[in-house]
């Protein structure tokens, strides 16, 4: 950072504010004995994962055909990325805390090491608890799945949710419990056979977040899943299904940190989300992985396959994303729009500094009549970062009379960093209406000119202009996540100006 | 890197078809090379992810059925210029002018002048990174004509290149080279279908300073085929105008490749295309700001009915450095009926923190609100149709500076929109 120009309009405090960044919060890591699968991937790892879990043969033929076809397939590299080869035999692919062997019946039997960790990371695993920093209204409630590396720690709230006829639990747990349903919904939005990564993540997956809402059910409180990597040199392959039924309701939560480590870390998901009639499903994620110091050493490459299908009439689903860490990060929530009338949104903040690079953005796939989408996309650069927006609209030709609008806008943060836009949009009928538009440019100078005239110093003039930059997005997150995201975004920035 | 199996048997196929050529041999060797290298574009390549390329890459060309242009007055012709004209590809002399004008230094590609030693395919290189564009440097290596412009001063009419089309299969390949000293100046018009298969590389250097205004309307023959790329370098505070009108053509891919290499340069380019039926047309456009203070604007307007076919692909490299950049890109369809689409790929990629960069694209219907006010009015619906059409192209024929060559294009469109009324 010392060679970095100084500005006109900055000063040298802020410089110095930048140099001495790299305060990811979530960078310590839980000393625990674990058990680890042997390192590599081959059909026994395969079979050894679903014997953990106690699969039924079915899945296991599922895995071992996404395996064998894994094999066959190259890794993709059209995103604008740029990383060293990943070694897939050099990583664990299952690891688990030794405690959790025999699986505890409730949280008091949880290893006390594990609460600690959850409750350092402001995650309550007791019921009556709210996410960390945000007030009690008395009122709200969140459920809580807690993964950690490959296990499901545990899930409050249970009994509470089953009263209303909601199952919330690990998809192991599932696949055991309501095998019906998972067979029926896994894999039927992302199948096995669609990408390079959720066909490793279908063989390999280890653990993740299973949700059943029954028709006409409005779920009583936020569900939420907190994703924690701890071990080191393992990859994390959750599975997540969410099956909203006909004239339901669930808003979901998604948070993930990982250590700090000095070697890169593998995290390939599949999150799908099934949505049925006048159903509605909102999906926000806090994407805070660890995302390597400045020289770009360490962090995690996020490669995740996120995919909502709006299968029938007037389904609607809204997908939030703040993309503040992770090294990599290769991720585009996608709605698939069948019923006619349905909706899908897409509101995403993207956040890449010092060496992070990140490509992401939304597919829009229109299918049934009168469908309509929204794309509100913020990326952020600072540093030496590459922050791109990928994302396709596409209107088939039965899709009439549908919608789209799509609104990019970039911001540069110093003369080092990049910000790319590459959409496709892709219009196969006349009724509908495609607008798309996109910006780059620099923090307004008069805008922290104006901030700084009114006392604040450059941190918090930066903090505040970006913050308004993002407010579109920040607006569309749940409560519990908007303040952490804003946050966030102040710290991910913080004095990166130059 | 050797090129795969089918691509090397696509090339070998194309190849053999192609007669080797005389002049400036060096240059032709080395384009040659350059083919060999990417090989010849497949429907699988991102660069033609919209638009297939096989019948621009096959080795003969497929049948144009030859349209009869006295139906429609010649476009240009109240306009004062040196006329080339070229039949299927062939020079004719006894329909050109003779090529001395005032300002300006002509010779044809058959005899080179020895400036073009320094000229001929210098950009088409340049071009062929980040992406390759091998149906360019096949242009560079099998060019049988073309025209090679030297320009020292201010031209003193426009130079007109005059495209007809013959023969139901001809195949026609012509490579221009345009160099404008500092200061220069000159309109070059280009009209015609040219060829029942027409690829056509036009490379412009434009020297601090000069300004180059080109505007060219591309034949009506509903069969023909084009691939045509653009390639100019911008010197510091030049100006590089280029607009392309359009009407028909089963498949027309054309690019522009735009590099800035002064600062404070200017480059518009802008296109109004109109389809009905079998119609593809793509617009494929990378301009790189590699200076500081440049201005680039990127206008493209389809107008779509019976199932034709719009591509736009831009894209705006900003690299590091090139502080100051304004950038702009616009890409409008308008689609007539449910069959048309459009096809777009608006891309940023951008290096640099002080810059104003944006796109839009938009695609829809003729607004309806808009159609009733002007029926309200009593205006026929027909009548009104064409009027909000011609609204909606306005934008990118505003892009021409010369207001006679203006209203040519836009009689040309008017005549197109009494045609296609149903």
């Amino acid at each position: 950072m010392a060679d970095l120009e100084v500005r006109e309009g900055v000063d040298r405090e802020t410089i110095e504010t930048v140099a001495g960044m790299g305060a990811y919060k979530y960078g310590w890591s839980t000393e625990i004995e674990m058990d680890y699968a042997p390192k590599g991937l081959n059909e026994d790892i395969v079979r050894l994962i679903s014997s953990k879990n106690q699969e039924p043969e079915w899945l296991l033929e599922w895995r071992l055909a996404a395996y064998r076809r894994w094999v066959s397939l190259e890794e993709p590299h059209w995103a604008m990325l740029d990383y060293p080869a990943i070694d897939y035999q050099d990583q664990y692919y299952y690891a688990t805390p030794k405690s959790m062997a025999v699986k505890p019946k409730s949280l008091d039997e949880v290893d006390p090491k594990l609460l600690a960790t959850y409750k350092k990371l402001g995650i309550p695993l007791k019921e009556q608890a709210l996410l960390a920093g945000v007030e009690d209204t008395g009122e709200r409630k969140v459920a809580v799945d807690a993964v950690f590396d490959s296990v499901s720690v545990g899930t409050t709230f249970k009994a509470e949710l089953a009263k209303a006829g909601v199952i919330f639990c690990s998809i192991s747990e599932a696949v055991r419990e309501h095998p019906e349903l998972v067979r029926k919904y896994l894999g039927s939005v992302v199948p096995p056979s669609d990408n390079f990564f959720a066909t490793l993540n279908s063989a390999v997956f280890s653990d993740g977040s299973f949700v059943y809402i029954p028709p006409g059910t409005r779920c009583p409180m936020e569900l939420s899943t907190y994703f924690r990597i701890n071990a080191e040199n393992t990859g994390q392959f959750e599975r997540t299904l969410i099956v909203c039924d006909k004239g339901a309701y669930v808003s979901y939560l998604e948070g993930c940190t990982a250590p700090k480590r000095d070697t890169h870390q593998l995290h390939a998901a599949v999150v799908e989300i099934v949505i049925l009639e006048d159903a509605e499903v909102k999906y926000s994620t806090v994407q805070n992985w660890y995302p390597g110091d400045e020289n770009g050493k360490g962090g995690i490459y996020n490669f995740v396959t996120k995919r909502a299908d709006c299968r029938e009439a007037r389904a609607k689903v809204m997908w939030t994303q703040v993309e503040t860490g992770s090294a990599i990060t290769w991720k585009y929530p996608s709605c698939i729009l069948r019923g006619d009338d349905s909706q899908g949104e897409f509101y995403s903040i993207a956040i890449a500094n010092n060496a992070q690079q990140a490509d992401t953005g939304t597919k829009m796939v229109h299918l049934g009549k009168r469908t309509k989408s929204r794309i509100v996309s913020k990326g952020i650069s600072a540093g030496r970062a590459q922050n791109t927006y990928r994302g396709l609209v596409s209107m088939h030709p039965k899709a009439s009379d549908s919608r789209n609008y799509t609104q990019c806008d970039s911001l540069l943060i110093g003369d080092k960093c990049g910000a790319h836009t590459v959409p496709y949009i892709e219009v196969k009928n006349a009724s509908s209406r495609v607008e798309h538009e996109a910006t780059t440019s620099k923090v307004d100078e008069d805008q922290l000119f104006y901030c700084r005239s009114r006392g604040m110093d450059e941190e918090e003039a930066v903090a505040l202009v970006v913050n308004g930059f993002c407010r579109e997005v920040l607006q569309a997150l749940p409560m519990e996540f908007a303040m952490e995201a804003q946050n966030l975004v102040a710290i991910s920035l913080e004095g990166s100006v130059g | 890197m050797g090129l795969i199996a089918p691509k090397a048997e696509a090339l070998a196929a194309r190849l053999g078809a192609l007669t080797a050529q005389a002049s400036l041999p060096e240059a032709r060797a080395r384009a040659l090379d350059r083919v060999g290298a990417s090989g010849l574009p497949h429907r699988r390549d991102e660069y033609w992810r919209y638009t297939d390329p096989a019948s621009l890459v096959a080795p003969q060309a497929p049948k144009a059925a030859v349209f009869d242009p006295r139906d429609e007055a010649p476009l240009f012709d109240a306009i004062d210029r040196l006329k080339i004209t070229f039949v299927d590809g062939v020079f004719a002399p006894d329909l050109s002018d003779d090529l001395t004008l005032a300002g300006v230094e002509i010779s044809r590609l058959a005899a080179p002048a020895p400036w073009a030693e320094g000229a001929y395919g210098v950009l088409e290189a340049l071009g062929q990174s980040p992406v390759a564009r091998p149906l360019a440097a096949l242009n560079t290596a099998f060019a049988t004509d073309g025209v090679l412009i030297r320009v020292t001063g201010r031209a003193a009419k426009p130079v007109s290149l005059i495209y007809i089309h013959k023969s139901e299969t001809s195949d026609a390949m012509l490579h221009h080279c345009v160099s404008l000293d500092p200061g220069a100046e000159l309109t070059l018009l280009e009209n015609g279908p040219a060829a029942a298969r027409f690829n056509k590389v036009l490379e412009v250097e434009v020297a601090d300073g000069a300004r180059f205004h080109h505007i060219r309307a591309q034949g009506r023959d509903h069969e023909r085929r084009a691939v045509t790329h653009i390639f100019a370098r911008l010197g510091a505070k030049s100006l590089f105008k280029s607009f392309t009108l359009s009407a028909n053509g089963i498949l027309t891919r054309n690019e522009a490749v735009i590099t800035f290499a002064g600062d404070e340069a200017r480059a518009h380019v802008a296109g109004a295309a109109m389809g009905d039926g079998a119609f593809h047309h793509d617009d494929t456009v990378f301009i790189t700001h590699g200076a500081v203070a440049c201005e680039s604007r990127q206008v493209f307007k389809k107008v779509l009915k019976h199932g034709a076919v719009g591509v736009f692909q831009g894209k705006i490299l900003v690299k590091p450095g090139a502080q100051k950049t304004d950038g702009y890109q616009i890409s409008q369809s308008l689609l007539l009926d449910e069959d048309s689409q459009f096809l777009a790929k608006p891309e940023l990629e951008i290096y640099a923190d002080d810059v104003k960069c944006s796109h839009g694209s938009t695609s829809g219907a003729i607004d309806e609100t808009a159609l009733y006010y002007l029926r309200s009015r009593g205006v026929p619906k027909r009548r009104a149709q064409s009027l909000l059409v011609l609204a909606f192209l306005a934008d990118s024929i505003a892009e021409i500076e010369d207001e006679a060559i203006a209203e040519d294009i836009r009689a040309r469109l008017e005549s197109w929109l009494e045609r296609h009324e149903d």
